[in-house]
């Protein structure tokens, strides 16, 4: 079972808030995920090498260029900002 | 026969023949979709909401006459026609169709507008096909059920009382019901097959790589992958043949290289083929009755010449725990960009916002944009890829997942496709399992090793428990869809 202290952790660590009354109920779910997950302790995975992806995927590369078509799209991705200023994200204040 | 019940091939030939017009399709779909699938905004309000499906989470009305319009004019000129040319098609809200929103099924995007086409969009329009509307979802493609959509549940056309299956379950549950004559998904651990299995339809999972997911919002990008849910098996591979392919901006797309030439070779082997089916698929859990409906239609193979044998996929049990870890720590990644800054809700944006720095932005923007188990799995992925836990969580995981991918290597040593059930019941009932997100997870256990080892799959419809679909999951090897739809289309039923 994991503690409240620690699903408050990992809330943080994701970003998530949460209310006191779902600390509690994620607390339960997900330690009984958790246990559920522990069945793989059971396998015997020595001397495998880890799958990322199923098919071999290897780093495409290209030129770095300006594309001006891209650039047009810049400003149709700004428009979905909940706030801008001067072509710029706006955000509040980190401190 | 009305127009809304025609296969895509049979629409197609009714259009050459000018039987209907495209604009007298399209209409016909949309007047269907007005009488059974409610428009969503009035869908709380409506007093017979039980008595409608609730697939489509918006209606792109005009948008589709206008398409409609333009096919009518393409006909009489005699251009070339495509066969997907005035089709009628809805899309998972998970994908992005320039200018219409797309929510994910999600609040955090509730009023996102998609500022472009995904690719398998770009390609489904330029085949001339008509976009009807967008449909419902678990939120971020996470769940079985399509109950965890932000907005409405989705009900299964066979009986209003259970679920459609998910996450795709607008999407199936819109064929099923004739809203629309196919449906794009989205299937990261079964949400292509399962829904369409419960809704008695087609459904494919192409091989990683195969279909581009670029404009497809990401939920695992290691299992994601777009797939066409329809009436018929011939209906999956004309498609699937538009949509497939290498895409530069997809760099896990890949062009498949295999190809299995026509009909024709394949069914001079029929008697060649030799097809594995798993003893570990056929344990304890299962609903016997769907074991029965599977097995019979495994017989019915048999009867026609193909060789049915045992094969063994000894890892099998781990492969849901296995996508438990690694799932959510992909979507934990993905799912970092929704911050109430760069686009989707903001709750410093609200009258009343709370929000004083940008750490309350972050925290409370996605506290209220995000659903429970949405939150769920974000949080397990930050779990098992947080500082002394990754190893013992995410690493082993992508161990145990080469292992569940060489079963199946081993096994089609043998084999050229595999049977299993799709899922281990049919629909299940409204509300039955989402107190409990662990039983929840048990009705994906069927389908996601093939995510795991990023093999091909299809569902079929083969039977059914008293008035409820149950399908047959065909597997195949890496690139072998072709040959996994041949052998759909050679089932031959009651």
């Amino acid at each position: 079972m994991i503690s409240k202290e620690e699903v408050k952790h990992i809330a943080k660590l994701a970003r998530l808030g949460l209310t006191e009354k779902e600390v509690e109920k994620f607390q339960k779910e997900l330690s009984s995920i958790l246990d559920y997950i522990e069945k793989l302790k059971e396998v015997d995975i020595s001397g495998m090498e880890p799958t990322s992806h199923s098919i071999k995927v290897e780093n495409v590369i290209r030129e770095d260029q300006v594309n001006e078509k891209l650039k047009m799209k810049n400003a149709k991705l700004m428009d979905l900002a909940p706030e801008t200023k001067n072509g710029y994200l706006k955000t509040k204040s980190i401190l | 026969m009305a127009l809304t019940d025609l296969t895509i091939t049979q629409t197609h030939e009714g259009l050459m023949k000018k039987e209907f017009s495209a604009l007298e399709l399209c209409k016909s779909y949309l007047d269907k979709i007005k009488e059974r699938d409610s428009n969503p905004p009035t869908t709380r309000q409506g007093k017979n909401i039980n008595t409608k499906i609730s697939a489509f989470l918006t209606i792109t009305e005009d948008f589709a006459l206008l398409q409609a319009k333009k096919i009518d004019d393409m006909i009489l000129e005699k251009r070339e026609t495509p066969i997907l040319a005035g089709i009628p098609l809805a899309v998972k809200d998970i994908i992005l169709v320039e200018g219409i929103r797309c929510t994910a099924g999600s609040k955090i995007l509730e009023n996102y507008i998609a500022p472009y086409d995904a690719t398998v969009i770009k390609k489904l329009k330029g085949e001339a096909a008509v976009i009807l509307g967008k449909t419902n979802l678990d939120e971020f493609a996470m769940g079985s059920s399509t109950e965890n959509s932000a907005f409405f549940t989705t009900k299964n056309p066979y009986d209003l009382k259970r679920v459609p299956g998910g996450s795709s379950g607008g999407s199936a549950a819109a064929v099923a019901a004739n809203l629309c004559v196919f449906s794009l998904g989205s299937d990261t651990g079964g949400s292509v097959r399962q829904p369409a299995s419960f809704c008695g339809v087609v459904g494919l999972k192409p091989t990683y790589g195969a279909v581009s997911r670029y404009g497809l919002i990401a939920y695992a990008s290691s299992l994601d992958q777009i797939g066409p849910i329809t009436k018929t098996v011939e209906d999956a591979k004309i498609v699937f043949d538009v949509i497939k392919g290498k895409d530069e901006m997809d760099s896990t797309s890949v062009e498949a290289k295999l190809k299995i030439k026509n009909d024709a070779t394949l069914k001079l082997k029929i008697n060649e083929l030799r097809i594995g089916v798993p003893k570990e698929y056929f344990i304890k859990g299962i609903d016997e009755k769907v074991e029965k409906v599977i097995k019979e239609a495994i017989k019915k193979y048999e009867e026609i010449g193909v060789k049915i044998e045992e094969v063994s996929l000894p890892h099998t049990e781990y492969a849901l725990p296995c996508y438990y870890i690694i799932a959510p720590s992909e979507a934990n990644a993905n799912l970092a960009r929704y911050d109430g800054i760069k686009y989707g809700f903001s709750e410093s944006q609200k009258s009343k916002a709370k929000s004083q720095n940008l750490l309350d932005v972050y925290l409370l923007s996605r506290e209220e944009g995000f659903g429970a188990e949405v939150r769920r799995r974000i949080m397990l992925g930050t779990y098992a890829l947080s500082s002394g836990y990754y190893e013992a969580y995410y690493l082993r995981a992508q161990k145990v997942r080469t292992l569940i991918k060489e079963d199946f290597d081993k096994a089609f040593e043998k084999v050229d496709a595999i049977f299993t059930p799709v899922s281990p019941t049919p629909a299940f009932k409204l509300g039955e399992k989402i107190e409990d997100p662990l039983t929840m997870y048990l009705s994906d256990i069927f389908t996601v090793s093939v995510n795991l080892a990023g093999l091909p799959a299809l569902s079929i419809p083969v039977g059914k428990v008293g008035n409820l679909p149950v399908g047959l999951q065909i597997i195949g090897k890496p690139f072998e869809e072709d040959k996994i739809l041949e052998i759909g289309k050679i089932y031959v039923g009651n």
